[in-house]
């Protein structure tokens, strides 16, 4: 038993990353369900209709609901598919979406802990690398393969004409995405994902506005961000960019041929994906985990108990109204639970402390998801001719002119 | 041409080798009959080079129902509710071409009355038809939204002529003759209250579409057609008007009561997706104005004329077309003089408007070819009939 501890013990970083992934893919897979729901919500109501209403009180159950629905349906493999490949597109897919969240830090206080007497410290976030935003660009480039290697193995025509477009288009946007952050790289001076946060902290224009890269420094990256989000959405395949799955044309586009859980990964892939570019828009341009407010307002500190305390009451309230026993019992229960969340944070100041930055990070992620939704409940789709030709004729030269504009401002005005 | 339009998409490949930009085989994509965006069961088959069209090919049938050789079985008054399902998103019109035909081959006329309710109802019909092309063709460009708003008001629509005749979509509205069932005691009031809302929801539909870049970058341009073309092919309604033609029937051989209303018809420059889109947006909204003309002038009296139990009109064969939602819809009747009619051919404006699709489509992408089969707004019941 104490052999076993102290290898542990030995190898504490290894045992502490491992949990670390365990918590982070549990806590991902739950919010990429949830945010499925989120997204059926919102886009419900900018159309004028309730959205899933009937597993569990307001559909809360639902996504467990389609998830026992993806596992327990009939799998097939159509015949003429290659079988390796066929396999392998889903599980890359998948895979390389939920790899490059490890590099993303969620908030600037390292964890620290004790166990049987020693005591450990870890960074909010799996790695803390040196060069992160390149190891995450290099990630999110390998997912095309995904896309296409499913278009191509499924030996079908539209999967084909989809993964066709997709390769083309994902090709043509990581150029627009990566020369979009550039500028940021400069006004940083590292790849580091957690320095370029730390290098955007401190106000400006007596202490009223915060020094996000998108409207501070020598040369404001608001062209940068343009691009950035644009190509971003291009890249993760979204409305008004949907075009490898654009269904009114390509039925369903590379994943056609796929059901079940395959079909669920493909699913999964493209949420985490854009989980992965909101986090890093975030990091990139809107100062991270660094509050709006000036740190003199005090009270900000208590936004986010506030926040948790209202949604709370109003879920005990509906809990109250609604008529189904299971109505009664999980809303009631989820508000009590935020509630005393809210509560804790409230009465303990270290704990709300600690969870300022994670805070503004997440509802920073948060705002850029729900302007996903948003356009896709709102703008038509680009053709692939006009799509190309933004990638190339608009996005690629604006990023660039932003990079040599960023550079002469820094020649000019220096860092800061 | 008899069940298949064949737009020389056969002979582009027949004999020489196929002529692709990068010297590749043509690839040939089957869209439908089980596709979203093919508005039914229409099957097309594309020859795709990369992503461009080089031909295609239309192939109708799947929906055929025999409907004009019904027609040789049926009295002329059971036939009438056979009508409803060629163009089911717009049954009332239908019915209205059909009565009006059989009351012209028995030289009876509909009283004022009966034909101003008829028109009432028609329009409203024309809008409903037009709310659902705009809800599936904005879907099939990839605007999610306008769908549900266009289906909430075309929801009013049928819950007025559900209010009238018990039915919403296949409503056989109308006898020969005249109405069957008066106008209902607030059916000018629910009229008058739709209007009204619709107007300001127009407006939401065009702040969606009108102005927004990609909408303009998907549909001007796209699947032109020359007014001349379009004559050519025998093509009606919304499309031809599109391509600048003036030419609606309501106008030009007025039947039910249009000769007592004002309105404009709008044409197009173009004659491109976007233009079609225009011209109908703007029909709606005439429309409207003529439903507006109809409450409070709707004459008392009479809502059908003297017509027998039995009908067996004269010996002949009249031809009676009206302007439909979708184009011109003619029915051809042949009387024998007994009570069934010896032939009836309908002239349905779907499938005319449907040949002018290769000719659109050629040269566009993918993406374009299910813009423009939904700014043909084409429905297959009335395509295979």
């Amino acid at each position: 038993m104490t052999d076993i501890i102290n290898i542990l013990r030995q190898h504490s970083f290894l045992v502490i990353a491992l949990v670390k992934c365990g918590l982070l893919l549990f806590i991902l897979l739950t919010v990429l369900a949830y945010l499925s729901l989120f997204e059926r919500k919102v886009l419900a109501h900018i159309q004028s209709r309730w959205g899933p209403y009937r597993v569990g009180p307001h559909g809360l159950l639902q996504p467990l609901a389609d998830g026992l629905k993806f596992l327990f349906k009939e799998d097939p493999m159509p015949a003429g598919v290659d079988r390796f490949v066929f396999l392998l597109a889903p599980f890359l897919s998948l895979a390389l979406a939920l790899t490059s969240l490890a590099v993303i830090p969620f908030g600037p206080q390292p964890l620290r802990f004790s166990i049987l007497g020693t005591q450990y410290e870890t960074s909010l976030g799996i790695v803390d690398l040196n060069i992160g935003l390149l190891v995450l660009f290099a990630i999110t480039a390998l997912g095309v393969y995904g896309v296409a290697l499913a278009g191509w193995a499924s030996n079908s025509k539209y999967p084909l004409l989809g993964g066709l477009r997709s390769s083309a288009q994902m090709m043509s946007y990581e150029l627009a995405l990566t020369m979009s952050v550039v500028g940021v790289i400069l006004m940083a001076g590292s790849f580091n994902l957690r320095e370029i946060v730390t290098a955007q902290e401190g106000r400006m224009f007596f202490g009223l506005l915060p020094r996000w890269n998108v409207i501070a420094g020598p040369f404001p990256q608001i062209i940068g961000f343009f691009c950035y989000f644009v190509a971003a959405i291009a890249e993760t395949n979204r409305a008004p960019f949907d075009l490898p799955e654009a269904e009114s044309e390509l039925v369903a586009g590379f994943n056609t041929e796929y059901a079940s859980f395959k079909f669920a990964m493909f699913f999964m892939g493209e949420y985490a994906n854009m989980i992965t570019v909101s986090c890093l828009a975030t990091i990139m341009f809107f100062g991270g985990w660094t509050s709006p407010f000036p740190s003199a307002w005090s009270w900000t500190h208590f936004i986010p108990s506030a926040l948790l305390a209202v949604l709370g009451v109003l879920l005990l309230i509906d809990g109250i109204r609604y008529e189904t026993i299971l109505g009664k019992l999980v809303l009631p229960g989820v508000g009590t639970a935020l509630c005393a969340l809210s509560a804790l944070l409230l009465f303990f100041a270290p704990v709300n402390n600690y969870i300022q930055g994670p805070f503004w990070f997440l509802l920073k992620v948060f705002i850029f998801i729900f302007f996903y939704v948003w356009m896709r409940g709102t703008l038509p789709r680009f053709r692939y001719d006009q799509l190309m030709a933004i990638g190339w004729k608009i996005l690629l030269p604006l990023s660039i002119a932003n990079v040599l504009l960023t550079s002469l401002g820094i020649l000019k005005w220096g860092l800061r | 041409m008899a069940e298949t339009t064949q737009n020389g998409a056969g002979q582009a490949g027949s004999g020489s080798a196929p002529h692709t930009l990068l010297g590749a085989d043509e690839l040939i994509l089957n869209m439908g009959p089980q596709h979203p965006s093919t508005h039914g069961v229409l099957r097309v088959k594309l020859k795709l080079d990369g992503e461009r069209v080089a031909g295609s090919e239309c192939v109708i049938g799947y929906l055929h129902r025999g409907v004009e050789k019904i027609a040789e079985h049926r009295s002329y008054q059971q036939f009438a509710p056979y009508v409803d399902r060629m163009d089911y998103v717009a049954a009332v019109s239908n019915g209205l071409g059909y009565c009006e035909a059989v009351e012209k081959l028995m030289g009876v006329e509909a009283p004022p009355r009966a034909k101003v309710i008829r028109t009432l109802l028609t329009e409203l019909q024309r809008i409903a038809s037009h709310l659902l092309w705009l809800a599936t063709h904005a879907l099939d460009i990839g605007a999610l939204t306008p769908l549900f708003y266009c289906f909430r008001e075309r929801e009013e629509i049928l819950k007025i002529l559900e209010k009238y005749c018990g039915a919403r979509l296949t409503t056989h509205a109308f006898r020969i003759g005249g109405l069957q069932y008066d106008a209902y005691d607030t059916m000018e009031k629910d009229v008058e209250r739709f209007c009204a809302d619709f107007l300001k929801r127009i407006v939401e539909y065009e702040d969606l579409l009108t102005g927004n870049r990609i909408w303009l970058g998907r549909t001007k341009g796209v699947g032109v057609l020359s007014g001349e073309d379009a004559i050519a092919m025998g093509v009606t309604g919304p499309v031809l008007r599109a391509s600048g033609v003036q030419w609606d029937i309501r106008k030009a051989m007025p039947y039910a009561a249009y000769d007592q209303f004002e309105f404009d018809i709008p044409i197009g420059k173009n004659g491109d997706t976007f233009d079609r889109y225009v011209v109908r947006m703007e029909e709606m909204r005439q429309s409207v104005r003529i439903c507006r003309q109809a409450i409070g002038k709707i004459p008392a009296g009479p809502i059908l004329a003297k017509v027998g139990k039995v009908l067996k009109p004269p010996v002949g064969e009249v031809y009676h077309a009206i302007e439909a939602p979708k184009g011109e819809l003619g029915y051809y009747i042949v009387s024998d003089g007994t009570v069934q009619p010896y032939r009836v051919r309908i002239r349905p404006p779907s499938f005319v408007n449907l040949q002018a699709f290769d000719k659109m489509a050629r040269g566009h992408l993918v993406a374009d070819v299910v813009a423009i089969i939904g700014t043909l707004d084409i429905v297959l019941g009335e395509v295979d009939r």
